[in-house]
């Protein structure tokens, strides 16, 4: 008997056995498709936090100075340009930050509340900001304490309505300050989003409050690959600036989406635990189909075997039956599972990265654990001698 | 020619409830013939037909099929036996079910390799000699007891054995039914195969050329006798 005879035999067995062949079917489908919704969730999650983190830039370092420590010592802006000065091939720029809270913003009769960066003319290429109208902070106007400003796109339109800016005075805290520039639109320039921001020389911020003074340092390495390099080198300074490491703490992008990396790592590894046990309930559906429908069928092999089918026949019939129904019930589980994963995507408003492993992988277990199950059954019945198969009821 | 050497057929051997289904059975069929196995229920008949028909191995003994020791053949010699050589009618049809007609009597022919023009061609042949070509693609539970039994003969002919072995093949049928099944026999047997009949029913053992009586598992009367030819409606009623 050739390889079309076990499939027409096959078809027909699947085509008169309908209820069986769809719960076995069901057991695949749902199992396919739990792990490719999830996957790809996770997927369309983790891609997009690392995007997200990568658009802030991922040769970012952070210093964040605390206190003065035990050493009544600090460190200077002098010190940290120095720093970058000494290890061109490490770092490429730096800028303090000052952070002013709650300022009052004024022109004419519109008034703001916000928060002012008091920064370098390195900051914008540190931290990715983009200028949509004006120049950036320059060299003249941080050196020369000069009282000029740019605006985020939420001030832009809070105060200016969207219209001419460049050129006009604002009152900072009373201060005037003269606009050199707006910075494009980053968020949606909403009230307290990354575009309600007002940026000013560091120079000029320290005079603006008493408490004004250099909270942060930002730098950037030369390379994604020479941050850890460029923290050795900042921390030795800082500590023997310090004498402590309590008083700053340097922390990089990098780090913190390896920190990201893990948290969404963790959560994968929870959903795909979810995942594989839907996997393994399906699977155990289909064994459990399978050995019933075997036992039930124990007669018949009986019967065709009374009618001169050898083993092989039996088997090539019932692996080819099996294997029909669980990859039909595979890719039924594949196209479901996407269908459903971008369904799920829309509906939450995330992204959805649907793997070609993990959809490779649930496959082949779905489709392994229904031929296997419905192989070994049948391997078993075909072992017996006609009459012991004959005498099933 | 069927040959069967002291065979024993005992289940649970040595414990007190053995059942000695064969005890010791010597027998030789030629081809050609038409033999009755009869006796009482329980007495082995069926047993004894398995073995025949290589469903069932003897517990001890020697079985041989055309001079050919069964116990020496492979699975798949065994397999092929039973698809050229034996034509099993049994007394519950043993059709599939899901399986129609047509692709019922199609089955050995499958397991027998034949390519598909023949098998249309015998499958045609078999269900026309049975009187049942125009319910080729019906299905088994549209038939009746008789339709389906037929159908389990052209089953059995359309391989072309040349052994037939009827296990109570008109247990389920009326006798007028009985009677067109009995004939049907007679014609095959007529044609040169050789037709083995299990029965409890002594009447319908007339049927055959030689009655052989078994009891307990043993051969207790082995006789020729004047096959009883076709007859009508009211003789058969009275026969009974
Ligand atoms: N699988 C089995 N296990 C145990 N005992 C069995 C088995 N099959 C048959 N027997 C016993 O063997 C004996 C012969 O059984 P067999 O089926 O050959 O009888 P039979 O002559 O065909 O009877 P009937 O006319 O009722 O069909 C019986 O006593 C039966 O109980
Ligand atoms: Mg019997």
């Amino acid at each position: 008997m050739g390889i079309k005879q076990y499939f027409s035999l096959a078809l027909k067995s699947l085509r008169t056995s309908k209820m069986r062949s769809f719960l076995t079917m069901l057991g695949i489908i749902i199992g396919v498709a739990a792990v490719i919704v999830l996957v790809s969730l996770i997927g369309g999650m983790s891609s997009e936090i690392t995007a997200q983190f990568e658009g802030m830039g991922t040769n970012l370092i952070t210093v964040n100075l605390m206190g003065r420590g035990n050493s009544n010592r600090t460190v200077s802006v002098d010190d940290m340009e120095s720093l970058v000065t000494e290890h061109p091939e490490l770092f490429s720029a730096m800028s303090p930050t000052v952070s002013i809270g709650s300022t009052t913003i004024k022109y004419g009769a519109d008034t703001t509340t916000s928060s002012c960066q008091g920064v370098n003319e390195y900051y914008g290429e540190i931290r990715n900001y983009q200028v949509a109208q004006g120049r950036f902070l320059s060299y003249n106007d941080v050196n020369g304490r000069k009282k000029v400003c740019l605006i985020g796109s939420y001030q832009w339109q809070e105060l200016f309505s969207g219209g001419d800016a460049i050129g006009e005075t604002v009152k900072i805290n009373g201060e005037p300050f003269l606009v050199i520039g707006i910075l494009e639109e980053k968020d949606d320039s909403s009230e307290g989003s990354s575009d309600d921001i007002v940026m000013l020389p560091y120079t000029t911020a320290r005079s603006l409050g008493s408490y004004a003074r250099v909270s942060s340092y930002c730098f950037s390495a030369q390379d994604g690959t020479l941050v850890d390099q460029c923290i050795t080198q900042l921390e030795r300074k800082l500590y023997q600036a310090y004498n402590s490491t309590d008083a700053y703490r340097v922390t990089s992008q990098a780090e913190m989406l390896e920190q990201m990396n893990e948290l969404t790592g963790t959560m994968s590894l929870v959903l795909v635990g979810v995942a594989g046990i839907s996997l393994l309930v399906g699977g155990i559906g289909i064994m459990n189909i399978m050995l019933v429908s075997v036992t039930e069928r124990i007669r018949e092999i009986g019967i065709r075997k009374s009618l001169g089918a050898r083993k092989r026949d039996i088997m090539g019939q019932f692996l080819i039956e099996s294997a029909t129904t669980s990859a039909c019930g595979g890719v039924i589980g594949i196209l479901s599972g996407i269908a459903l994963a971008y369904g799920c995507g829309a509906l939450f408003h995330m992204s959805i990265a649907p793997s070609a492993s993990a959809i490779l992988l649930a496959f082949s277990v779905s489709v392994l654990i229904g031929i296997l199950f419905g192989y070994l059954p049948a391997n078993k019945a075909a072992k017996l001698i006609p009459i012991e198969a004959l005498r099933q009821q | 020619m069927i040959e069967l050497r002291s065979v024993y057929k005992i289940y649970f051997p040595g414990s007190e409830n053995e059942v000695r289904a064969l005890d010791g059975i010597n027998l030789r069929i030629d081809e050609g013939e038409f033999v009755a196995i009869v006796g009482k229920s329980g007495s082995g008949k069926s047993t004894c037909m398995n073995i025949i028909g290589c469903l069932d191995v003897p517990t001890s003994g020697e079985y041989f099929i055309d001079s050919t020791p069964v116990s020496n053949l492979s699975e798949d010699d065994l397999a092929r036996l039973r698809n050229k050589t034996l034509g099993f009618i049994f007394q519950q049809y043993n059709l599939i079910s899901k399986l129609s007609v047509e692709e019922n009597v199609e089955l050995p022919l499958l397991y027998g390799g034949i390519p598909p023009e023949e098998r249309k061609i015998r499958i045609t042949q078999a269900l026309e000699r049975v009187g049942l070509a125009e319910r080729i693609h019906h299905y088994p539970n549209q038939l009746s007891g008789g339709q389906q039994q037929r159908v389990s003969i052209a089953r059995a002919l359309a391989s072309r054995p040349h052994i037939m072995l009827a296990d109570e093949p008109t247990g389920a049928l009326d006798s007028k039914t009985s009677m067109e099944i009995l004939q049907l026999l007679q014609e095959l047997n007529k044609e040169g195969n050789t037709i083995v009949l299990i029965t409890h029913d002594n009447y319908i053992a007339t049927f055959a050329q030689r009655i052989i009586r078994i009891q307990d598992g043993k051969i207790i009367s082995d006789q020729k006798n004047e096959p009883k030819q076709e007859t009508n409606q009211e003789a058969m009623a009275d026969g009974h």
